[in-house]
Parts: structure tokens; sequence; C-alpha cells
């Protein structure tokens, strides 16, 4: 199939504003848009500048903007987005070249909710027993790949970038409910403060927009509760 | 610009960041990645880490070295793979204490499965031993190990790519790494280096590794004489998705899924009466291969069928999640309704820089050091793998070595000073750079990547014989003159990818001509190495180690002894 790909390119030792390119090109159906755009890098243009990794969904590295939505370029395929593609980088983050984005903020938020395990007691000579009812309460949040989708999906972090967002939340949950972690209190003060986790109004974006598949709002909802009652 | 580290460590994946992890607190220490580190390619491991834990039925270190060795078709150095099984335990409970979310037994331990040449009691019969979470273990090795990095505050240097490795006076002392943001080249002045840059799958077309998988460090070593070991041996996984190489790991046939022919026969009973559809990697390989020669590939094309449709949901859910989302997304179908179209891809560099069993790097037959250089995973060969892998060997790999390599390097630190920089050490990256900016060509890097990897695929793959690879040979010298009338389009400075992939081509071609040529001098076969016109292994001549060094313009080949301890070689049955 013939599709037409209208990318956001933007160099920031060349251009003064965002432009829009347009490239025709000849790809299968089953294509996934990173062979689209590596179609136009390796053979139309070869400054266009966005990163990618993995190429199969597991790496996080090529979310962006597809027709509107946050999705990564490796786990969409052509025939699910028409024969005309506009491709942007995500929202939210400043725009270092092209589709590629600076991903700092984004990290440091996910560093202030103290993502590893945090224990008190000795640790056995074996593994911590942990029942399969208790892994299973996070297993959804473990998931996550760190690609930022859902967090610049969110209106509430559109309004106000100091929000930590919905990615820090959701490592801050897996840890929160793992049985083995004693950490929670040295976490509260982050996501209980002014730009911790009430600042999420329940949109639904970054379930939407994950492609992890996580239920990122109904993980907020759980840390929301266990701030409340602090009983985890 | 010149920055001064006790210790560089050069890739973020499992390798690199246990080692950052064992020199915490004992020194100043960056870590370089090309990418940010939790994209590196040990995030996309699948089935599970093997260790003899025991938890799901009797196991002993001993069966996994057995396994490993025999599985290695016996070119294990026995030593390593030694430490590699024993410490296998010890490191999956450090994992599981930095909080890795295994998945669990009934009892609450960690759970194992099975998974292929892993065997009880010298191979009597399939054996749990791989432990697991879900189908992302990998995953949560990355994110684990990432994790207590931020905790132990180590110090990342992120979207660094290594250009050069810096030799003086017989010493290491460091590397220059040319930063993606500004394009500037960074000198790394260092007592110690390690390399933990992963393989370089991207010399074959359909293959499971990532984009950014072109073996710089293996080739930033070659270039400064370092040899590279075993390189002919290259592993094709046999689960690859149709076309995409995307990979559907072993624990789909751990679990109990099925590989069939086109009349629906479950072929692998024919090749490996034992272990089936368990057996290591290189046999079932070329199992396939063999049933698509036959004409019984589906359709007559050259793919069979992975078969899921009767585990049932339940373990597809819990065991299987991603590579269920994985074939529905890519093909389209639903694996507990449909087979699953697969054809091998290429997975894994056995060979690599040589290394001791404290990942010192080594330079010659006799094993001596080069004081300051250390190298584990799969940019190393220590040799663990011999030459096939077993399936999961490559997490307790990084795991066991980075560890043991960032132990060393902790000690090599305190009792050493810098080496001096060698004077303009940053001339010849420097150097690589500007023949390339400068060029006047009119070549596209990816179409001469294009050719080497569909080239690569058809003659130094599965399969291969003096004529086509000596066909290899010739093509790789006329893709060696396209690539210098490679032309960048791209004249900025701040992340110029183009530039990048052109650097990473330039070493994949290099590569690619040690593993032929490695290949072309190795009569024999050999685990993953085939050849058919030598069908026989052949312990007599070939039961020891290539090393391939640079020497001009051409390789100059050495070999050292296999390290045998506990088993003697034999057949090898399944």
């Amino acid at each position: 199939m013939q599709v037409t790909l209208r990318i956001k390119r933007f160099n920031p030792e060349k251009d003064k504003e965002p432009w829009w390119g347009e490239y025709k090109i000849d790809a299968e159906p089953t294509d996934r848009l990173l062979d689209a755009l590596n179609q136009v890098k390796w053979r139309l243009d070869g400054s266009l500048t966005y990163r990618r990794s993995c190429a199969h969904g597991i790496c996080g590295s090529d979310a962006m903007l597809i027709n509107g939505f946050n999705r990564l370029a490796c786990k969409v395929l052509l025939r699910n987005l028409g024969q005309r593609i506009t491709v942007e980088p995500m929202r939210g983050f400043r725009v270092i070249k092209d589709l590629l984005v600076d991903m700092e903020m984004f990290l440091a938020k996910y560093r202030s909710v103290k993502p590893y395990l945090i224990t008190y007691t000795p640790q056995p000579e074996k593994e911590m027993l942990q029942s399969p009812e208790e892994r299973a309460r996070f297993d959804d949040t473990t998931k996550c790949i760190l690609c930022g989708a859902c967090t610049t999906s969110c209106p509430s972090f559109w309004a106000n970038e100091d929000y930590i967002g919905p990615a820090a939340i959701v490592n801050a949950h897996r840890f929160i409910f793992d049985s083995r972690d004693q950490g929670t209190a040295e976490r509260v003060e982050v996501l209980n403060s002014v730009d911790g986790v009430w600042r999420c109004r329940t949109v639904f974006n970054c379930v939407e927009a994950c492609p992890r598949s996580i239920n990122v709002t109904r993980a907020i909802g759980e840390v929301k509760k266990a701030l409340m009652f602090r009983k985890v | 610009m010149v920055q001064r580290y006790d210790v560089v460590i050069v890739g973020a994946g499992g390798a690199g960041l246990m080692a950052a992890l064992q020199l915490a607190g004992q020194g100043h220490v960056a870590v370089l990645s090309k990418l940010y580190p939790t994209r590196s390619h040990t995030g996309t491991a699948q089935g599970g880490i093997g260790a003899a834990l025991g938890n799901e039925e009797e196991d002993h270190w001993e069966w996994h070295m057995f396994d490993t060795v025999k599985g290695g078709d016996y070119l294990v150095d026995q030593d390593a793979a030694e430490v590699l099984c024993q410490e296998a335990v010890e490191t999956v409970y450090d994992l599981e204490h930095w909080g890795l979310p295994f998945s669990r037994t009934p009892e609450g331990k960690i759970a194992q499965r099975p998974f292929g040449g892993h065997t009880r009691d010298y191979g009597k019969a399939a054996v749990r031993r791989s432990c697991y979470a879900a189908d992302r273990t990998g995953h949560m090795i990355l994110q684990t190990c990432y994790q207590q990095c931020i905790k132990n505050q180590v110090h990342f240097y992120d979207e660094y790519h290594v250009v050069d490795l810096l030799i003086e006076q017989g010493r290491c002392a460091g590397v220059v790494a040319m930063c993606l943001a500004t394009g500037e080249l960074h000198i790394f002045h260092a007592k110690a280096v390690l390399f933990a840059t992963g393989g370089c799958g991207k010399m074959f077309r359909v293959t499971s590794n990532a984009h950014p998988l072109t073996g710089d460090g293996m080739v930033v070593a070659y270039r400064r004489g370092i040899p590279l070991e075993d390189m002919e041996f290259f592993q094709f996984h046999p689960t690859g998705i149709y076309k995409m190489g995307i990979l559907l790991s072993e624990a789909a046939r751990g679990e109990g899924g099925i590989l069939r022919n086109r009349m629906g026969e479950r072929f692998m009973e024919r090749y490996a009466p034992t272990l089936k559809d368990l057996a290591p990697r290189d046999m079932t390989t070329r199992a396939i291969y063999q049933e698509i020669r036959e004409g019984r590939g589906i359709d007559g094309k050259n793919y069979v069928y992975l078969d899921l449709t009767h585990l049932g949901k339940k373990v597809m859910d819990e065991k299987l999640p991603d590579i269920t989302d994985f074939v529905r997304t890519y093909l389209g179908i639903d694996p507990l309704k449909q087979p699953v179209p697969i054809q091998p891809t290429a997975h894994y560099a056995m060979g690599g820089i040589p290394t001791d069993l404290d990942a010192r790097v080594v330079i010659d037959e006799k094993n001596t050091p080069l004081p300051g250089f250390y190298a584990a995973g799969e940019v190393a060969c220590v040799s663990v793998h011999g030459a096939n892998r077993l399936g999961t060997n490559s997490l307790v790999d990084i795991l066991v070595f980075g560890r043991r390599g960032g132990r060393h390097a902790a000690r090599f630190i305190k009792e050493n000073d810098w080496a001096p920089l060698p004077p303009k050490a940053d001339e010849q990256a420097a150097g690589v750079m500007n023949d390339l900016k400068n060029s006047h060509g009119t070549e596209r890097a990816a179409l001469i990547r294009d050719a080497l990897q569909d080239a690569m695929m058809d003659k130094a793959s599965v399969f291969r014989d003096a004529q086509g690879l000596m066909a290899m040979r010739e093509k790789l010298g006329e893709l060696r003159d396209r690539y210098r009338q490679v032309k960048i389009e791209d004249h900025s400075t701040g992340y110029n990818t183009e530039l990048l992939e052109a650097v990473e081509l330039g070493g994949l071609l290099e590569l690619a001509e040690v593993l032929v040529e490695s290949a072309l001098a190795r009569q024999e076969s050999r685990g993953a190495h085939f050849r058919e016109d030598f069908p026989k292994r052949d312990d007599h001549n070939w039961l020891k180690h290539t090393l391939a060094s640079k020497a001009g313009k051409g390789i100059e080949f050495r070999y050292k002894p296999v390290t045998l301890t506990r088993f003697e070689p034999k057949e090898r049955k399944y």
C-alpha cells in the first residue's frame, strides 16, 4: 500500500519553528509505523530523528503521537492507521529534534518516588516468601516500560508540568503493593504533596495510551486510597 | 574534553548494571550507554534465568553444568561453566532480595519451569530450572538492576556511544565516546574499563536483536588488536515470528508448545526422541531448516508452526502474556485458536572478547590479561556457551560475570593508578567520524546494511559451506568498497543518528568478516556452526577455541585449548 506520512520536524540547529514534512512510501499493511519511519530515514531523508531500540514494544524508546494518540511506533501497524498518517512528538516534553524529546524531567519524577525495594528486616538466605496472590497484587504495574505515553497524554500534566504524573505513580504502586516492601512511609511525602497523586482527575487518557495495557487509573486510585487510609 | 574516573562501564544492560552495583561506593564510576539504560536488550529476554534452586523438583548445579557443557557441544570451558552454574543460585537470590518480582510456587518460592536442553540427572528428562517472572524475566531483571542503581546513586552518561578503546603502555587507559546530544567526543580516562555492550545480531536480516545490537564493543576492541574468540558460533533461535524475527520464547515450548510441519506432524520427535521440542536451539533450528528443505514447510514456504492452541487461556494469560500479545499485535491471530508461523531468527553471538573467570580480557592463547580491561555478557566469550548457548544461560552469564568483573575491578582500582593517556587520545575516533562526515560519496548506509543482512542470512547463517562462505567473503569486499562512498545527509551536530548508524555499519562489516573467516577456517560442524562440507564434529582437530586478530588488512588466526574438567566430550544426543 502507498502511505503518506506527515511528520512534525524540528531541528534547533536550522529551524526557528517546527514544520511538517510529507513523505510518500510503499509499505506492507502489516509493517509497523516504525518500519515506515525507518524507510523515510533510510531511503528519503537521513536527517529524520527519533529513538528506537527493540522494535517490538518492550524497551519503551519510541512513544510518539500518532494520528493524535500516544502509541509506540513499533507496536502499531500501518493497516490500523489509514493511508495518511500524522506523526508528532509526545506532548508536554521539550522537543530536542524531530520526534526525539527530553526525558530527563520524566525520569527525575520516576526517581523521586524511590522506585526500588525498601526493606529493614534482615534478608533470608534464600528467597523472601511471597504467595501467588500477594504477587498478583502488583503484577499489572510491573509491566511499565517508562515510555512516557501515559504522562504525556494526561491533561493534568499538560496543565502543570510539576505533576509527578501517572508513570511515576505506577512505579510507586509497584512497590507499595509488594508484600516484601517496607518503604511506603518514605514515598508518602512525594505522592501526597501538592504535585502528587491528587492532581489525577481520573480522565483515563493514561489507560488508553499505555502500550502495556496497564490499568493506570486504577493503580493511581489504589495509591490514593492507600494514602487516605494509610494501610497498604 | 577529558573526564577522569576510576572505572568506566560501557553498556547498561544486565552485565553493565550488575558490575556497576558491585562498584557502588568503591570508587568513582561512570556507566555509559548509547541508549537510556532501560532500553537495553536485556529487557527483551522472556523465558527465565537458569539456576538449580530445586524449588519445583530435585536439581543440582552439577546437572546444570553438564547441560551447559553438552549444550555447548563440548566447546565450553568447564571451569567457567562450573562458576556459572554454582553462582547462578546466589545471583538469583540476590535479585529476589533486590525486589525482582519472580512468579511464585504455591508455597511462595520462586517458580521454575522447563527449558530447552536443561535436564535432570545428566540428560534423563527435562527439569524445571528456569526461574521466571511471567514471560518478561529480562524486563524485570533490567528494571530491578536499574532501580538498584538509582538507589545506589550510580552515575550514568545516557546516550553516549563508544568509539575507541585507549591502551597505553600495555594497560587500558580509558575510552573515547561520542555524546549523541552534542556530537562531541569525550575522553574518559579510567583505571579500569568494563565492556558490556552486547551482541551483533544486526548483521543478519531476520533477527530477534534490537536495532542498536551492532557489536560496538567487540569491534572497538578488535581494532585495537584484541582478538575475538569463537565468532563463527552464532545462535539462531528456533522460534522467531515469521519474517519479523521477533522472539517467541522457548518458554512457550517449556509450557507445552509444539512445533509442527505442514502435515501437522510433531517433527521434533524424529530429531530428539527424549527432549523433543525442548532440544537445544541449534538442533531445533537445524531441524526446522531440514523440514523446510524437504518440502514440509507450511504451504511449501520457509516457515513452520508453533502450536500453542492446547495450552489453555490460563497458562497463556499467566505465564505467556507478552508473547500472546506479540502474536496478536504483529500477526493479528489468536494463539489459542491458530498455530503461529515461525522461522529461526538470529539471536546470540556465542563468541566475543575473550575473558577469564573474573571477566578480565585476555589477549592471547596463554590467557594473558590486558590490565584494567574487562568484558562481560554477550560482548564477551568466557566461554560458558561454547558452540551453542542454552536458553536462560545468557541471563545467568550477564549477572554472574558482570558481578565478578565488577568485584575484580573494585580490587584493581585500589591497587593501581591510572595508566597515562596516549598522546592525542581522541585522534583515531575523530578520524572515523570525520571520514564519514566529509565523504563525498553517494551510497546510503542503510542500503549497504540491507545487502549485508541479506547476504549473511543466505551464506553464513544456519547451514554453511566453503562455497557460500567464499562468496560471502567476496561480497564483503564489495560492501566495504561501497561503504567508503557513504554519504551523510544530516550535517547537524546534535543527535545525528544518521552518522551513528553509519558508524555502526562500519563495525558490522568488520565483524561479519571475522565471522565469515572464522567459519571458513573451522572445517567441522559443532553446535551452531554447521558446515555441510564437513558435517561431523572433529574433536581431534577442532576441540579448540578460535582467536581472530586484526593483522594489517587481514585476519590472523590462533587457537587455544578448551578447558576440560569434569565431562569428557561425547556424542550429543537428546
